[in-house]
């Protein structure tokens, strides 16, 4: 029994991680209608940079948050100077585009950085909390960590006039210029608050899959799987798919399947999806007359 | 006559390669109201949509003395021109209330803006009801409401409305043509009103501009383009 629950735990822990990836792929969604897929390289990237400020001795917590604010610049970045200009290419050239980034920055991590594996540290202590064992700190560390985000993600955009504008813009970019929200930057600033919880998720789940520069790849794909579980236009039932699809390739994975067979569960999972209910559970099905 | 708001000149406007509108010359005059009247098609909308530049435009527009035929949509917004467009243009799954909030979104005074917001609420007491709803699920009159309600959020020195009467009761669209006069005249924001109901519109306004595909065919006081042989007959039905 302790072991299940152990599994349940360590699949919500990895389940946050992948909310918070799935999350930062439905805000770009939503604003353009594009997947991301440099998302995890992204990701992959800021951790790097966590890394290096972690070796020229900088403590944990101000490496991470210098993390966040530097992902957050290269998301603003990225989204100014090569997204924009194709911003409304056909849907394969973004697409391209897109691929094009995930490469660029894989091959430069390893160009930087090198493809040997690094240990990355956890901020956690390496005891289990309160004498449990079905539990790591890390685990419950990560776990807290993500849900602190995703609150806060949650008051910015109910409760600040900012939130409110990138809300807006991402519906209605017309009608958000005829009450002067600035579209452009509302779309910058999106691509941004995606790094940042995208760095968040890289620096969580790099004590668990180690640091190197295709760390990502695997966790996208649970991302991805946990974006159209949820329903890829509902920020919420990403948060909620992220933890389903833990749960699931934990459980699967020491019970059915097999730790070999584990990344499967997630492409599965897309495939099921997107045949059965393609708006996944809490998507808006979208009905258009051709 | 008094001072000038607007004042446009050889105003040229399309969508991609087909113009719509050939060399469009008008003015407002400050804290008047203003109708744009012409058959579908004449080139009503485009008007307003190059007047916010939300569409590529040749030709000069000033507003206040200001050159604004160069600036951007949320640049125009910022100088006090508040635009509600066809079709209304609210956000659909925001409530009412954030629809307004974003409606002062430029706006620096936000406890100013708040009374604003109650205001609107004592100009449109539905618009109060519903004030947690999702503005997608309100009648097509009240989105109506919404839309002007958001607009005057801005304090907009120029209003430019675009159909308010499309596809309402007869009832509503007096109360919002009730509510146009009252905002004319008691918060002096001058009004280019869009219309396809002209007799309605002849009423509310002092000046007119007829356009027939794509061109100035008449302007002038409305009293005097009521009395119009060709407007009577083609517009007014009698």
């Amino acid at each position: 029994m302790e072991t299940f629950i152990h599994q349940v735990v360590a699949g919500i822990a990895t389940g946050g991680v992948y909310a918070s990836l799935a999350l930062a792929l439905v805000m770009i969604y939503q604003s353009t209608h594009h997947i991301n897929f440099a998302q995890g390289e992204i990701a992959m990237f800021a951790t790097y940079m966590a890394w290096t400020l972690l070796n020229a001795g900088v403590s944990y917590w101000l490496a991470f948050t210098c993390t966040i604010l530097l992902a957050f610049a290269l998301g603003v970045l990225i989204q100014r100077i090569i997204i924009r200009p194709v911003e409304n290419a056909p849907v394969l050239n973004i697409v391209v585009v897109f691929i094009g980034l995930l490469v660029i920055l894989n091959s430069i991590a390893g160009w930087v950085f090198t493809y040997t594996i690094k240990s990355f540290p956890s901020p956690f202590p390496k005891e289990p909390p309160f004498g449990l064992h079905f539990i790591s700190s890390h685990e419950l560390g990560s776990i807290g960590v993500t849900l602190v985000l995703l609150l806060m993600l949650y008051g910015f955009f109910k409760f600040t006039p900012l939130g409110l504008a990138m809300r807006a813009a991402a519906q209605n970019p017309d009608s958000s210029r005829l009450v002067g929200i600035r579209v452009g930057w509302m779309l910058a600033l999106g691509w941004g608050l995606a790094a940042a919880i995208g760095s968040v998720a890289g620096m969580m789940i790099a004590p668990v899959v180690f640091l190197e520069p295709n760390m990502m790849s695997g966790i996208l794909l649970y991302a991805f799987a946990a974006a159209l579980v949820g329903g890829i236009d509902s920020p919420g039932g990403a948060v909620l798919g992220g933890f389903i699809v833990g749960i699931l390739e934990n459980i699967l994975g020491a019970y059915v399947i097999g730790t070999e067979l584990k990344l499967s569960v997630a492409l599965v999972l897309i495939i099921v999806v997107l045949t059965i209910k393609p708006a996944g559970l809490f998507g808006k099905v979208i009905v258009s007359r051709v | 006559m008094s001072r000038t708001l607007l004042q446009v000149n050889d105003l040229h406007a399309g969508y991609g390669a087909t113009e719509v509108l050939h060399g469009l010359t008008m003015t407002i005059e400050e804290g008047s109201i203003t109708t744009l009247l012409g058959a579908n098609g004449a080139g009503k909308t485009t008007t307003l949509r190059a007047l916010s530049k939300m569409i590529k435009v040749r030709g000069q527009i000033q507003f206040d003395g200001q050159a604004i035929e160069s600036k951007s949509t949320e640049d125009i917004v910022r100088l006090g021109v508040a635009h509600v467009p066809d079709g209304r243009g609210t956000f659909g799954s925001l409530s009412t209330e954030e629809n307004l909030q974003l409606g002062s979104y430029t706006r620096k005074d936000k406890q100013e803006a708040a009374l604003d917001q109650e205001k609107m609420y004592t100009y449109f007491p539905r618009l109060k009801e519903r004030r947690q709803q999702q503005a997608g699920t309100l009648s097509g009159g009240e989105q109506q409401m919404l839309a002007i309600a958001r607009a005057l959020m801005l304090r907009p020195r120029l209003l430019l409305l675009d159909e308010p009467s499309f596809g309402l009761a007869p009832l509503i669209v007096r109360e919002i043509f009730d509510i146009m006069r009252t905002i004319n005249q008691k918060d002096k924001v001058t009004i280019l009103l869009v219309e396809q109901n002209a007799a309605m519109a002849l009423d509310l306004a002092k000046y007119a501009y007829l356009l027939e595909t794509g061109k100035l065919v008449l302007s002038g006081l409305s009293e005097d383009l009521k009395q119009d042989e060709a407007v009577r007959r083609s517009y007014l039905g009698h």
